[in-house]
Parts: C-alpha cells; structure tokens; sequence
C-alpha cells in the first residue's frame, strides 16, 4: 500500500524523463535503487497473494469436491448464490462483526491507557513495563487460547472456582455451551493477546505529539483532561486510525481461538472457521473458494472504508508526512 | 554494487538448492512411511518390530497424524487429491475408508492377502474395512464402547449390568434418582456422532437408509420410530440435566472425568477409560478404591430384550494408491497387524485386537478383565454410515442433535433430514 507513493515517481522520472529534467542524476539512481531493493520482495508478494487470490476466485466458480476430482464442473455463480442466501453465512457474518467492533472498541481504550502509562512511567520502570506489557502479544495465539481454553473449562478450569463470589458464576457455569458465554471468553482472550499491539502503535503516535503544543496549553490553564481532548488525540489521529485499521481487519479474520475453544458450536461460528469447514473440512473445494472470495472482500471493503472515509494517511502515520 | 546484489541471489539459489538434491539419493532398503494417529507409542513400537522382522527388505518409518479424526482425514485426503507418494501405509479411521476408496486413493488389497487378513477377525472390523463389497483396508485394531458404571450406584439402583443388560430407561432412572451424573458425549464433535448413531442402530434404524448411493440420492432414516427414540433418550438427559452440567462440551476425556468423581454413575466410553483410570491411579491423582467400584458390561438397550448395537470404531490400514512399494507396504502391513502385535498394542495402548486369536493373549487377559465383553461387543457392533460423504452427514447430525438439550423427537429429525439433504445436494452450507 505504501509504495504506491515510489512507483509513479519511478516510472515517471523514465517516460518524462525532458519535462521533469529537474530530477538529477542521484534522485535517478536512488529510485533504481529502490526498485532493486523492493522489487523481490514485491515478486515474492505478487506470486504468493495475487496468484492464490486468482485461483481461489476461478475455483469458487465450480462445483468442485477434492474427493470426487472428475465430477468437476464449471456452475457460475451457483456457489455465490448458495452462500448469499444461507442462514449460516450471514450469522456467521454477524458474529465476526460483532466480534471485530467489540474487540476494537475495547482494545482501543485499554491500549490507549497502557500507552499513556508506558508514555508517562518513571523512567527507571519504563524497560520493565514495556516488556511485561508485551508479553501476550508474543504469545503464539493457539497457545493462548488453549490457556484460556482451560481457565475456563468446566473440568479442569479455575476461573468458575475463583470467581464464585461473582452473580452468575458458579462451579456448574459451562462457559462453552451458550453464545454469550462463549463470545465473552473468546473476545476477552482476544482482547488479552492483541491490546499489547494496538498499544505500541498508539505509543507511537503519542511520543509525536510535539511537547511544545502540550506546554503551551497547560501555560494557558488547560486541565489534563482538555489537553488530552484538544491536543494530544488530535495529533495522534494518524497512529490512532491505522491501529484501528490494523486491528479491524485482523478482527474480521479471527479463527485460532474460536477453532479452539469451541470449533464453532452455540452459534460462534466467524467467516475464517467457515471457509475452513467448507474446503479444509469438507474439502468442498467451489463453495469453500466462495466464501473465501467474499471474506476476502469484506476486508477490501473494511480498508476502503478506513481510508476512504475515515482517511487515514497511512504514509504520514510512518513519519512521512 | 549490482554485481553484489546478483552473487548474493546466486548463493540463495544454491543454498536453496542444496538441500533438495540430497533428499534425491537414498541408500540401503526401501523406507516405508507409515502415517499413524497419535497414540501412547504402540505403532512406533511395532513399526520397529516389522523393521527388524523383515532383515533388510524394507524399513518402516512412522509420521504422526494430529490429534482427531477429522484433521487425520483432513490430511490425508489432501496429500493423497495431490497424489503423494510417500504415503505407503495410513491408519484410517473406519467412517473415513469409503471416501478414500472412491476416488481410487487406496491401492487394491489383491485375493489372497484379503484372505489372510480377515481369517479369524471379529465381523464388525471386516465390514468396517469394505467399501462396495470388496476388502479395502486390513484390520488392524478395533474399538467398541462398553457401559462402565460405579458398582455402588448400580447396586443402590437394584442393578446388576453384568449379569443383566439395563436400559438407557433404567440408568437414566437410577442417575436422577441418586442425583448422579450420566457419562455421555454431548460435546459438538465426532463422539456426538458415534451415541446417535448406537441409539438409532439399538433402536432398530439406521441414519442412511442406502450409504451407497451418490450425494443426492442418499436416504436419512432419522424420521423413523428408531430416530424419534433416539431423540426421546438424548433430549431428556439434556434437559433434565443427567449428564450434568459439562454435558453439552463433554468429549470421550471429560466423560471419564465426570465419571471418576463423585458424581460419577452409569457412563458409555471406549476402554482407554481403564487404562486410563488405572494409570491415574499409580499417579497418585485418583484414589485407588475407584478401581474396584468400575464394573462393566454390554452398552445399554433402547428396547428392553433386544441386543444393543454399540459403537464401532478403531483403525484400519490403507495402503497408498500412488506409493511407490505398494508390494512392500502390503506386506508390512500384514506385519504389522499379526496377532501378537495387535496383543501387544492391547496390552500396552489399551485398543482391542480386530483378531479374535490376539484374545487369549495371557497378557490381554491379565491387562484387561473385560477382554471377553469388548470381544462380544465387538461382534454386535454397528458401524457409522459408510458413505463417501460421511463427514457431510457427521457434521450435520452435530449442527442438529447439539445441544443434547435442544432434541426433541418431534422436530429433531425432520430438521436433522432436511438439512443433511440440502447440504448433500449443494444448496446449503455447513
């Protein structure tokens, strides 16, 4: 997505080359330069990105069982058609939704605390505290979600034991075996793993909120809290939107803890884990291809939205801008 | 400085390269991979065992499989649409056999070694392994569940399994009477599977009318007496809570859980329970009494006086179609499933021999008293659907018979028809 901003300037400086005499020799080289240095990494993407996503939208338009490989036959939008108007496509559809605004929202708020914390501690602390904040996040996330997994199990789980004291919770409480439970733990374990990242990139973008502004605003009388509101989120727009951007789109493609913990039952069934079930599980090859296809537009259509509307200027949010 | 960048990307290259070319020689016999499901090291064992038998004609080496079922089959039917070679040997889960055999994935198990394996091999392993009347996979071991039950509860109830076969009737009784808890699989998975179809096959039905017919021709028989019974029996334990709280998430390990503690009554489960349990045990994790309160017997009747069919279950070996030693892998796994190794696995990994000879092992006996139930359980047993679209027809009765609470023998059914044939002709998901 970035290097858009190098192509054209690349290509230009070749076919332009009299009207645009002005760009010397070096600014040449140095595009060259560019070119070879990006230039297999962006093969190297073409070939494992475009090629896939090409062939997994050739595929969705057979009907095609990796068991039964000579009853393929091409059907159109058949498979389309079959997801669109099914039931379980569209609450699978609604439980990632749910899932991505509810984790975003709150990894959002507690992320942005952690930062400030991690902006503002006493210095002697700050290594510490960066470290222990950062541990989930290196956390491999089936790892964690067998931990979680078992915190909250029935059997062999702690958490009904230690939290009895609580209204609702008591030994015989089956996390697993209803939606809003079962969503409850695995967003909150979610939320546990990935807060850590929105936290640094928010981290980022308060330590480029210039302290001068921050200065002369608390000259003026402005209360901690005014000058949070008026002049450090403002100045932080750019870092704040593309950890929202980040975070949404891997929200949307959540599969690892709800594989996991519930492999889907009581209705917790997200798009990632459909797909999976459908070509990976039934190895219905067509129809699995399908939902891929429109998974993997409800995440074109979530970076469109963010950038388009919510313009986020992913080039200034690197220090460019 | 582009001189240096191209080095760089030739000693890539060659780095790359080198590896790939000494995978290409090998020396001595021919290594035989045998992908095997993960268990407590038996197969490894006895791989070695058939190494060292066949002096140099062949090497056994072993990959594991993951953990379920369904990822074992998900694995192998990938390498195999791909036409892997290095599958020689696989142990198969028995529902999964017919999807593998028809699309020609398993190599021909030629006359005479389908003659050697199946003399003296309890019926149900056989049929597990033929798919349109001829022998695809050989026996190897064969699984069944038994009724495990505390001996005080049974006798608090005035019941004697052992001697008299109980009904699902009667346990459910004697567990909400003595307020107990019944050791089923509730949890959305395979094992959900596995209990409607022994109550459906007690009852007299079965859940595919005609397993060998294509997708859109396949005939449920869920709307029968057999599948309104069967429902009657899964939706009242649901609702009346008599597999206790975890019922809806309980898989084979959580029911032996359940079972072992205080709560514990009547439970249906697969005879790694006893190893299991006693290995506890020597832990130090469980208290030696509970082993002498486990009685077992014949899985319970849905009709009183008619003979249950319990579960089948097991692992057969396939033999890959695009190996390159299909000979060789034939004979090894001749090798591997003899009866003193099928005995040794018994007594070591607690999963009963296909062969009815590996029974009067002394060391079977001595491992495990109920020897001689699993072995009658074993010829009464029914297998789950052989059809090519087996995982179709699993994952729908899951997504309709779960939660055990929600079954109702008025709806449960028809719902559980309609949706499997939508999703066998294509035009719903799963």
């Amino acid at each position: 997505m970035t290097s858009s901003t190098v192509v054209p300037g690349a290509t230009t400086s070749e076919s332009d080359a009299p009207r645009k005499a002005r760009r010397s020799d070096r600014a040449r080289d140095e595009a060259r330069l560019g070119w070879w240095l990006a230039g297999p990494a962006f093969v190297v993407m073409l070939a494992v990105t475009i090629y896939p996503i090409l062939q997994a939208f050739y595929d969705s338009l057979f009907s095609y069982r990796l068991t039964a490989p000579s009853d393929k036959a091409f059907n159109g939008g058949q498979n389309y058609v079959v997801v669109l108007t099914d039931p379980v496509f569209w609450q699978a559809f609604l439980v990632t939704f749910v899932i991505t605004i509810v984790t975003v929202l709150v990894e959002l708020v507690l992320g942005f605390l952690l930062a400030l914390v991690m902006h503002r501690a006493i210095t002697q602390l700050r290594g510490v505290l960066r470290t222990a904040i950062l541990v989930p996040y290196g956390i491999i996330t089936v790892v964690s979600a067998f931990a979680w997994f078992y915190a909250f199990d029935i059997n062999s789980g702690f958490v009904n034991h230690w939290f009895s004291w609580l209204p609702g919770i008591d030994a015989d409480l089956n996390w697993f075996a209803h939606q809003g439970t079962s969503l409850f733990v695995i967003m909150a374990s979610e939320i546990w793993k990935t807060t850590p990242f929105i936290s640094l990139l928010l981290l980022a973008g308060l330590s480029q909120v210039p302290g001068e502004l921050e200065e002369a605003a608390q000259v003026d009388g402005a209360t901690w809290w005014q000058r949070l509101q008026r002049v450090v989120l403002p100045n932080m727009k750019a870092a704040t939107m593309v950890a929202v951007l980040f975070r949404a789109l891997d929200a949307f493609r959540i599969f690892d803890n709800v594989f996991i913990m519930t492999n889907g039952a009581n209705g917790t069934t997200v798009l990632s884990l459909l797909a999976y079930r459908t070509s990976i599980g039934r190895l219905e090859i067509g129809l699995g291809s399908a939902i891929s296809v429109l998974l993997f537009l409800c995440v074109i259509g979530i970076c469109f939205v963010a950038i388009k509307l919510f313009k986020v200027d992913l080039a200034s949010a690197r220090g460019e801008g | 400085m582009r001189r240096r960048t191209r080095s760089i990307a030739a000693t890539a290259a060659l780095a790359l390269a080198l590896p790939l070319a000494a995978c290409a020689s090998e020396s001595g016999p021919p290594t035989l991979t045998w992908y095997i499901n993960p268990d407590n090291g038996g197969q490894v064992k006895i791989a070695s065992l058939c190494t060292q038998a066949a002096k140099g004609e062949y090497r056994i080496t072993t990959e594991v499989l993951p953990r379920d079922a369904a990822s074992q089959r998900e694995q192998l039917a990938r390498r195999l649409a791909a036409k892997d070679s290095s599958i020689d040997i696989m142990s198969l889960d028995p529902p999964f056999i017919p999807e593998l055999a028809e699309p020609g994935f398993l190599a021909p198990i030629p006359s005479d070694v389908a003659e050697a394996v199946t003399t003296d091999v309890v019926q149900g392993a056989i049929d597990g392994a033929t798919w349109r009347d001829e022998l695809v996979a050989i026996p190897f071991w064969a699984n069944t569940q038994l009724l495990w039950y505390r001996k005080s509860v049974a006798e608090a109830a005035g019941l004697d399994p052992a001697k008299t076969p109980v009904t699902w009737q009667q346990i459910m009784d004697a567990a909400a009477e003595q307020d107990k808890f019944l050791g089923v699989q509730g949890a959305k998975a395979e094992s959900l599977t596995v209990w409607v179809n022994a109550l459906i096959e007690s009852a007299g039905g079965h859940i595919l009318e005609n397993p060998e017919a294509s997708a859109d021709e396949l005939t449920l028989g869920f709307e029968s007496d057999a599948g309104r019974k069967a429902a009657e029996i899964m939706g009242t334990i649901g609702r009346e809570g008599l597999g206790g709280p975890g019922l809806p998430t309980a898989d084979e390990n959580a029911t032996m859980t359940v079972f072992q503690r205080d709560r514990g009554s009547f439970m249906v489960n697969w005879p790694f329970v006893w190893s299991a349990t006693n290995a506890a045990v020597e832990d130090g994790t469980l208290d030696a009494s509970i082993v002498d309160d486990i009685g077992w017997a014949m899985y319970p009747q849905v009709d009183e006086g008619t003979d249950a069919r319990p579960p089948y279950g097991g692992i057969n070996l396939g033999i890959g179609a695009f190996s390159t030693h299909v000979d060789l892998a034939l004979e090894a796994a001749q090798c591997i499933v003899s009866p003193e190794n099928q005995a040794f696995y018994f007594a070591t990994n607690g999963n009963p021999p296909s062969s009815t000879k590996a029974y009067d092992d002394p060391q079977v006996v001595e491992a495990f008293p109920m020897a001689d139930v699993i072995r009658e359980s074993l010829e009464k047993a029914a297998p789950r659907p052989q059809t090519p679209y087996y995982n179709e027809v699993s994952t729908g009765v899951q997504e309709t018979w779960h939660p055990p609470a929600s079954v109702n023998p008025d709806t449960t059914p028809r719902e559980a028809t309609d949706f499997i044939t939508a999703v066998l002709r294509g035009e719903a998901l799963l």
